[in-house]
């Protein structure tokens, strides 16, 4: 059975005078104890509202609505009160930010918000949580960890902050870690320190990891699975060798298209998608993909489509799929 | 132009030797310490510092050196003056300001002053910040943290603060005056009192600003219980221009607790000298003997000229938009 089986889960924010805005369409997907799922997709799809939705972060206001289920280990997530939800949060399942710095406070030291997820959680007292934090900092590879404790974020840099923020995540050894976009602040050589740091806790700590991005490298590198989305849905499912081999979907097409290649010839332009996400329902009337759509047919108007299975179990959501057999040519 | 090679490894040695002590320097910076590097560097800060530190000396050193009693009438004792006359002589070798209208040194009375003016400013502005840091911590942490509820009762704090930010110091004054009898802490009170709505509103408007910031949201994500993150995180990044204002409040609240004790809210007791008082009291012989009108007003201009330069001084340290 999976450790998190989300179903069609939907987030929708309404404020008066304004249409209501579907930010998450029904999403489902699963993840399994100790397995790499990836949610890809571009700005706006609803990638980090989903990661929101999961740990009860949406803020609770009148006009905001999360449907659906998440089955995390035989409770359902969304439905938790806010109580039982605090307890589950940092403990069972805990998430990394997208900008370290900011994510840091900046006027308490590193180690006091280290120490404080172990006070809290682990009922330790403040000499056993200052070691351990010690023993955390120095397991997430930062240097000198007794030192570190006593220094402000500022003082450390891009990479290091990451590095402490997932100490904080990682230190009561969540089954369940979300990271929205974990390295999108850093500099390239640095995200793979981090991306490299990150598969090494999940392989030796056990623990799930769904990785939340719009860097198709980054899901290339360490994802199982991959979900992709648009505009609020998974329009497209499979485990990774499958879906870079035949890919079905044409945004997923789009999206590899688009990656900038060190071996494509001198002057060569990249290969965008036209247009830009609708944002207001767009799986009303057909495809949301479709005014984007090179490969559009009069199907994907009208009825949106529905997710195609496979007998392999690679899923994609579309009338008119890239066949199998351009795999070669697309790819090149 | 080119360097020899020997020459350019050096510079780029000494390039690297400092910017690895710049680092060392920076070891263990806090938001603290690098406003105090700042306030250094600005010489208002400097001139307000020095201004008040002299003012605290004297405050609270300078009772036990002054030369006479302030209850001591030897001028009236000794015949020299003569205030129904308009006889108040002025300053001398061995009364350095001259006496009062009671024939006492006022040299002595305007440094015993000194300290009531401290002692009483200073209480009257933490009332006004311990209630104001309780009533908009509390308001701030609600509608900031508390959803529908906590923002139901910000709304009842803040209309409550309202209420006070309509109250005249002096009508207040004058009403607490009237019940407890005209003293020192009816001008505390009221003074202090006026000050807790700029207090309360200020923490508040910047701790809802704090708690949409992704460190709150972090330690959300962390299961931190939303009293400890309203603690612990949101309240030390708020607190900056609270203290800036607490600074300039000081300030304020010297020239306000003057004016009341000139009113006669104060203690009506002119044994205990106190610069408003002393004002008050040098009415009447304005045109024979201004300078005892002019020191006291001095001292007060002074005295709130250092808290207003080294509050604006803060103001500038703090700001997190002028920090590097």
């Amino acid at each position: 059975m999976a450790l998190l089986d989300v179903q069609d889960l939907s987030v929708t924010f309404a404020r008066r005078g304004q249409r209501t805005v579907h930010a998450v369409d029904g999403v489902s997907f699963n993840v399994d104890a100790g397995e790499v799922v990836g949610l890809v997709g571009e700005s706006g799809c609803g990638k980090s509202v989903t990661s929101l939705a999961l740990m009860g972060l949406l803020p609770r206001q009148r006009g905001v609505h999360v449907g659906g289920t998440a089955n995390f280990d035989g409770t359902d997530l969304l439905s938790l009160d806010q109580r039982s939800m605090r307890d589950v949060r940092g403990r069972d399942v805990a998430m990394i930010f997208q900008d370290p710095l900011s994510s840091l406070n900046p006027v308490v030291p590193i180690g006091l918000q280290v120490t404080e997820v172990l006070v809290r959680h682990r009922d330790m007292g403040r000499d056993a949580a200052r070691k351990e934090a010690v023993e955390l900092l120095d397991r997430v590879g930062i240097p000198d960890p007794r030192r570190r404790l006593k220094e402000y974020p500022h003082q450390l840099s891009g990479g290091m902050r990451q590095r402490a923020l997932i100490a904080m995540a990682v230190a009561c050894q969540p089954r369940l870690l979300i990271a929205d976009e974990p390295t999108t602040a850093l500099d390239v050589t640095i995200q793979a320190q981090i991306l490299e740091l990150l598969k090494e806790l999940v392989r030796d700590l056990g623990t799930a990891l769904i990785m939340i991005t719009h860097d198709l490298g980054v899901v290339a590198g360490m994802c199982d699975t991959i979900n992709v989305l648009y505009a609020g849905r998974v329009v497209e499912t499979a485990r990774r060798r499958e879906l870079f081999a035949g890919r079905r979907h044409p945004y997923t097409e789009g999206l590899l298209a688009s990656i900038p290649r060190l071996d494509a010839g001198r002057g060569e332009k990249l290969t965008p998608i036209r247009g830009s996400v609708r944002d207001v329902l767009p799986w009303l009337d057909g495809c949301a993909f479709a005014p984007r759509c090179d490969r559009r047919v009069e199907a994907c108007v009208g009825e949106p489509p529905a997710m195609v299975p496979t007998h392999t179990g690679h899923e994609y959501r579309c009338v008119n799929p890239v066949p199998l057999a351009s795999k070669e040519e697309a790819g090149a | 132009m080119t360097l020899a090679p020997g020459r350019g490894k050096k510079v780029k040695l000494d390039r690297l030797a400092e910017l690895s002590a710049v680092r060392d320097d920076e070891r263990g910076v806090s938001l603290w310490r690098e406003a105090m590097r700042r306030l250094r560097r600005n010489p208002a800060a400097i001139v307000g510092a020095v201004i008040l530190v002299l003012f605290v000396l004297v405050a609270v050193v300078g009772p036990f050196f002054v030369p006479y009693g302030t209850t001591d009438t030897m001028g009236i004792r000794e015949g020299v003056v003569k205030s129904g006359q308009g006889i108040i002589p002025g300053p001398s070798a061995d009364h350095w300001l001259g006496y009062d209208h009671q024939g006492r040194d006022e040299f002595s009375r305007l440094v015993v002053g000194a300290r009531q003016t401290l002692i009483v400013g200073i209480v009257s502005t933490l009332i006004g910040l311990t209630i104001g840091v309780f009533l908009g911590g509390l308001a701030g942490a609600a509608a900031g943290l508390g959803g529908r509820w906590g923002r139901a009762l910000d709304n009842v704090l803040m209309r409550i603060v309202d209420m006070m930010l309509s109250l005249p110091s002096l009508l207040l004054a004058v009403s607490v005056a009237a019940l407890l009898g005209p003293s020192i802490v009816t001008v505390m009170i009221a003074v202090g009192v006026v000050s807790v709505p700029i207090f309360a509103r200020l923490l508040r408007g910047s701790m809802i600003a704090q708690a949409n910031r992704d460190y709150v949201l972090a330690a959300s994500s962390l299961g931190v219980r939303g009293s400890k993150i309203a603690i612990s995180h949101i309240l030390p990044n708020s607190l900056a221009p609270v203290i800036v204002q607490a600074t300039l409040t000081l300030a304020t609240a010297i020239i306000e607790v003057a004016a009341l004790s000139f009113l006669g809210l104060g203690n009506p007791d002119s044994a205990v000298p106190e610069w408003g008082l002393m004002l008050a009291d040098a009415q009447p012989y304005l045109g024979i003997r201004p300078g005892l009108a002019i020191y006291p007003a001095v001292g007060i201009i002074i005295t709130a000229l250092g808290f207003t330069l080294l509050g604006e001084a803060m103001r500038e340290a703090l700001d997190p938009k002028l920090r590097r």
